[in-house]
C-alpha cells in the first residue's frame, strides 16, 4: 500500500535527519567529518548548562548615579581649572546634589562673567540664579543623565567584554538584561574567585600627588592592621585640609606574611587617569618581584611628561580603585610616555592588573545582585546522578510496556527510541542548552511519552473486548483515542510554555526538553506506531494482536 | 492479555463524601501554605528569600554540631546547616534581606578554611541572590502560576463545556494546593524549582482528567437513559485502568529520579511524584463528582449533543 510507504519514508527521514542534526553534539564524530559535511553542519550542538559543567552565572548591576556623580565631578574639576585660568576669584564650586553644581563667590559683580562660562558646559543648564547673593546653581539636563546613565552600562558591557576575552574563557555570555542589569556567564571557569574579583574590579587607575606640605600627616601611624582603615579615617578626617583625603597603601609583611595598610595623606585632586593607557604589560624587577609597565598614548604621554616636570622631587601616589599602589618620588621629568606600577604583589595579581589596565576602567562601580558559581566535580556529580537515573527510569518503563502489552509494548518502545532520537536531535539543531532540570523534563518524556500509546493500547483492548476484528480495533483505537491524546498533550504545552516565557537558567531547560518531548511524542505515538501496525496487517492477516 | 485491573464496578460517586473531606483537609492545608508564603513566615529557598547557599564537600565526615559552633562564633548564627550522609556533603545556608555585598559565602568557605583546616574540601556550588533578584523571581513565579492557568481554563473551557472546565481546573488547584500543603507540613524548602514542579505537575494531572471526562462526554451522549451519576461511575470504571497505568508508568520514572537523580532533583521529583498521585485520585474522586455539584439547564450536563 502506498500510504504506509510514504509514511515510512517520513519516519526514516525524520529519525536520519535527528541522527544529522546531532551530530555536532558529538564532537569525536563531528570532528572526523569531510570539509563539506562541517561546512553544511552548525558547529555546535547541545550545549551542557551550567549547572552540569561547572562555572559562573552573574547578574550585576551598574551604580548608575555614582557614573553621574563622576562626571558631575569632573565637571567641577574643569570648572574650577577654567575659573584659575580666567582669573575670576570664587569661593567655592562644589556638587550639592546628584545633578547640581553650586558656586559661590564673594564679588557679586562677577555674576554674569561667571554665567558666561554655562556657554562652555553645554549640557548644564542654570537652575538658580541665586537672587542678588553670590551663589550660581547649573543643573545637568536630564537629557545628559539619561545618556550618561545609558552609555555607562554599555561602557561597562564593552569593558567586561573585554577583560573576559582576556582572561580567556570559552563560551562566554555578557549581555545586558533589562535597564541597568548585565549577566555575565562563564562555563567551565577553575577559579572563580579570580574571575570574578577580575570582572568587578572597577580598575579606575589614577596618579594623585602626595600632600606633603601638611603637617598633620606626621601624626599618621607609620602602619596599621588591614581593617583598621575606618577608624583612622573618621579620627583624622576632621583635621584634613579641604581638598586633600586618607589613602591607603596595602602592603605585606615579608616574613609573616602579615598584611598591613600604610596611610598616606593625598590631594584629591586627580592629575591623570588610566583612560589614557595604550597598554599595560607585565615585567619582572631585578629582585625577581612582578611590576606592571604601562606605556601612555600619546596625548597622555605627553601629559606625564608636564606633571613629572613640574613636580620633581616630589612624591606621585599611584592610586587602582582607591588604594595606593605604590607612591614613588618623582626623581626626573619623565619623557617616553612610559611609567611603571610595583607595589606588593604576586605574578599573578599583576597579571590580572596588567589585563584589567589593558580593557579599561568601568565607568562605575558595579553590585553583584545574583552569583550562582557551580564548582565542576559538582557537575560531573550530577551529570552521573542523572544519566543513571534517566537509564533506570528508561528500563523500568520498557520492561514494564513489554510485560504489560507483549508485542504491542515492543512497538510502543520503538516508538520511544523514536522519540528520545528526536529530541535529541532537535535539542542539538537548536542549540539548546541541557540542564540538570532539563534532563529531569527528559527522563519525563519518557514516562509521559509512552501514555499516548497506553490511551490507544487501552481502547483497542477495549474494543476487541466489544468483539471487533483485529484490523479495524486498531483503527478504532487510534481514531477515538486521538483527541484524549490531544488534549492531555496541549495541557502540558500550556505550562512548559509559560515555564519557558518566565523561567530563567535551568527552569527553562526544563521547559524546553519538556515542550520538545511532548511535541515530538505527539507525532511518533500518532504516525510512529500506527505505521508498524499498519505493516504488520498488510504483510500478513493478523487474528489476534499481542497486546 | 495481562490487566492490572479487570472489568471493575466500583461506586466512586457514593464515596464522595469521604473523598470531598479528605479533600478539602489538604486544599485547607495548602492554603495555609499559601498565606504563610505570602506572609514570608513559610521556608522559603534563598532563590525567592535572597541569601547565600554554600554546598562543599569535605574529604571525611563531618560533626554538624562542631560545624554550626564554628559558624556561630564567626557571626553567622543563623546559618542553617543541612548534611548530604553518604558524599560528606554540607550545605549552609544563610538567608539575609540585605544585599550580597557582605560576601557571606567569602566568610563561610573562609571560616571552614582556618577552622577545620584538618578536614580539606572543594567548593561544590556556592550561590548568592540579593533581594531585588529574589523578588524578581517571585513576580516571575507568580506570572507563569497565574498565565499557566488561565491557559488551562481556557482550553478546557473551549474543548469541553464551561462546567467540565471549572471542574478540571478546580481538580487541578486542588492537586497543586494538596502538595504544596504537604510540602509545607513537611517543612520542605519551597524553591523556584518546586514551584516549577508544581506547574508540571498542574499541566499533566489535567491528563486523568481529560481521559475520564472524554468518557463521560461519550456516555452522556449514548447512555441517557441512566442517571448522571451511575454514568459518571460507569464512566470513571471504564477508563479505570488506563487512568492508573498512565500515571504508574510516568511514577515508574519518577522514583529513579527521586532515589538516584541527585540531591538538586530529589525534591523536585518528590512534588511531581505526589502530583502524580494526587491528579491521579483528584480525576476520580474530585474532578468527577465536581460534575454532580453543578447540574446544568434541566439536570442534564450536556446542554447540545
Amino acid at each position: 500500500m502506498k500510504k504506509v510507504a510514504g509514511r515510512l519514508w517520513l519516519l526514516g527521514l525524520v529519525m536520519v535527519a535527528s541522527l544529522v542534526s546531532f551530530v555536532p553534539t558529538y564532537q569525536p564524530v563531528y570532528q572526523a567529518l569531510p570539509v563539506w559535511a562541517k561546512a553544511v553542519l552548525p558547529n555546535k550542538g547541545i550545549a551542557l548548562g551550567l549547572d552540569l559543567q561547572g562555572g559562573i552565572h552573574m547578574v550585576m548591576e551598574v551604580d548608575e548615579d555614582r557614573a553621574v556623580e563622576i562626571a558631575v565631578d569632573r565637571s567641577v574639576t574643569s570648572l574650577q581649572d577654567l575659573l584659575v585660568d580666567k582669573k575670576i576669584p570664587v569661593e567655592s564650586v562644589k556638587r550639592t546634589a546628584l545633578t547640581q553644581i553650586t558656586i559661590q563667590f564673594q564679588n557679586v559683580d562677577l555674576k554674569a562673567e561667571i554665567q558666561k562660562l554655562l556657554d562652555d558646559y553645554p549640557t548644564f543648564t542654570e537652575k538658580d540664579t541665586g537672587g542678588t547673593s553670590g551663589t550660581l546653581v547649573w543643573e545637568l539636563r536630564d537629557t545628559e543623565t539619561a545618556r550618561i546613565k545609558d552609555s555607562t552600562i554599555n561602557q561597562a558591557l564593552e569593558t567586561i567584554r573585554n577583560r573576559i576575552d582576556q582572561f580567556g574563557v570559552a563560551e562566554p555570555v555578557v549581555q545586558r538584561q533589562g535597564l541597568k542589569q548585565i549577566v555575565v556567564q562563564l562555563p567551565g571557569v577553575k577559579d572563580p574567585k579570580r574571575a570574578k574579583d577580575l570582572i568587578k574590579e572597577t580598575a579606575l587607575l589614577e596618579f594623585k600627588m602626595l600632600d606633603e606640605d601638611n603637617q598633620m600627616r606626621l601624626e599618621l601611624p607609620a602602619r596599621i592592621p588591614r581593617d583598621k582603615e575606618a577608624e583612622i579615617v573618621s579620627q583624622f578626617e576632621s583635621q584634613l585640609p579641604e581638598g586633600d583625603q586618607i589613602l591607603f597603601e596595602r602592603s605585606i609583611e615579608k616574613e609573616t606574611g602579615r598584611e598591613y595598610r600604610i596611610p598616606y595623606v593625598v590631594k584629591k585632586r586627580v592629575m591623570l587617569t588610566g583612560d589614557v593607557l595604550s597598554d599595560a604589560r607585565v615585567s619582572i624587577g631585578q629582585f625577581n618581584d612582578p611590576y606592571v609597565s604601562i606605556t601612555f598614548d600619546a596625548k597622555g604621554g605627553q601629559e606625564f611628561e608636564r606633571i613629572t616636570a613640574d613636580n620633581v622631587k616630589k612624591r606621585m601616589a599611584v592610586v587602582l580603585d582607591n588604594t595606593i599602589y605604590s607612591a614613588p618620588v618623582i626623581q626626573e621629568r619623565i619623557s617616553g610616555g612610559r611609567a611603571q606600577i610595583t607595589g606588593t604583589f604576586s605574578t599573578q595579581e599583576a597579571n590580572d592588573l596588567a589585563i584589567v589596565l589593558r580593557a579599561g576602567a568601568l565607568p562605575a562601580p558595579l553590585k553583584i545582585v545574583q552569583d550562582l558559581t557551580v564548582g565542576p566535580s559538582l557537575g560531573q556529580d550530577s551529570i552521573d546522578a542523572g544519566v543513571k537515573a534517566t537509564i533506570i527510569a528508561g528500563a523500568m518503563v520498557v520492561m514494564f510496556m513489554v510485560v504489560y502489552y507483549r508485542l504491542s509494548g515492543v512497538i510502543a518502545n520503538c516508538a520511544l527510541v523514536l522519540n528520545l532520537v528526536c529530541l535529541m536531535g532537535a535539542l542539538s539543531a537548536l542549540t539548546a542548552t541541557l540542564t540538570l532540570p532539563g534532563i529531569a523534563g527528559i527522563v519525563l518524556t519518557i514516562g509521559m511519552g509512552v501514555d499516548s500509546n497506553v490511551l490507544i493500547f487501552e481502547r483497542i483492548r477495549e474494543e476487541l473486548r466489544g468483539g471487533k476484528a483485529v484490523r479495524s480495533a486498531i483503527d478504532a483505537g487510534y481514531d477515538k483515542a486521538l483527541l484524549t491524546i490531544v488534549d492531555s498533550h496541549v495541557t502540558t504545552l500550556i505550562t512548559g510554555v509559560a515555564l519557558f516565557l518566565f523561567g530563567t537558567g535551568p527552569i527553562k531547560g526544563f521547559a524546553v526538553t519538556l515542550c520538545l518531548g511532548i511535541a515530538i511524542n505527539l507525532f511518533t505515538a500518532l504516525v510512529g506506531t500506527k505505521v508498524i501496525f499498519d505493516l504488520l496487517n498488510q504483510r500478513t492477516k493478523v487474528e489476534t494482536l499481542s497486546i | 492479555m495481562l490487566e492490572i485491573l479487570g472489568k471493575t464496578n466500583i461506586d466512586f460517586m457514593g464515596k464522595r463524601k469521604i473523598a470531598f473531606a479528605f479533600s478539602s483537609v489538604m486544599v485547607l492545608l495548602g492554603l495555609i501554605a499559601v498565606v504563610q508564603i505570602a506572609r514570608g513566615a513559610a521556608n522559603l529557598g534563598i532563590d525567592f528569600s535572597g541569601g547565600t547557599a554554600v554546598q562543599l564537600k569535605f574529604e571525611q565526615p563531618i560533626k554538624i554540631d562542631e560545624a554550626r559552633k564554628i559558624l556561630e562564633s564567626s557571626g553567622l548564627g543563623n546559618a542553617e546547616l543541612q548534611e548530604f550522609g553518604q558524599d560528606n556533603k554540607l550545605l549552609i545556608r544563610v538567608k539575609t534581606s540585605t544585599t550580597i555585598e557582605e560576601k557571606t559565602a567569602e566568610t563561610v568557605i573562609d571560616v571552614f578554611k582556618t577552622k577545620f583546616s584538618s578536614n580539606g574540601f572543594v567548593v561544590d556550588s556556592s550561590t548568592e541572590i540579593g533581594p531585588t533578584i529574589g523578588k524578581k523571581l517571585q513576580e516571575d513565579a507568580l506570572i507563569a502560576i497565574v498565565i499557566s492557568f488561565i491557559g488551562i481554563i481556557l482550553y478546557v473551557a473551549a474543548r469541553f463545556e464551561l462546567r467540565f472546565g471549572v471542574a478540571a481546573a478546580l481538580a487541578t488547584f486542588h492537586d497543586v494546593l494538596a502538595v504544596l500543603g504537604a510540602f509545607y507540613a513537611l517543612d520542605k524548602e519551597i524553591t523556584v524549582l518546586i514551584v516549577t514542579a508544581l506547574l508540571t505537575l498542574a499541566g499533566y494531572s489535567l491528563t486523568d482528567t481529560v481521559i475520564v471526562f472524554d468518557r463521560i462526554r461519550e456516555n452522556l451522549k449514548t447512555r441517557r437513559r441512566e442517571t448522571e451519576e451511575a454514568t459518571i461511575n460507569t464512566a470513571v470504571n471504564q477508563v479505570l485502568s488506563r487512568t492508573i497505568v498512565t500515571s504508574l508508568t510516568v511514577v515508574l520514572v519518577l522514583i529513579p529520579l527521586t532515589l538516584v537523580g541527585g540531591d538538586v532533583l530529589h525534591d523536585f521529583s518528590l512534588a511531581l511524584l505526589g502530583g502524580v498521585i494526587f491528579g491521579t485520585y483528584s480525576s476520580v474522586f474530585v474532578a468527577s463528582p465536581l460534575l454532580l455539584l453543578w447540574p446544568g439547564r434541566s439536570g442534564r450536563l450536556l446542554s447540545r449533543g
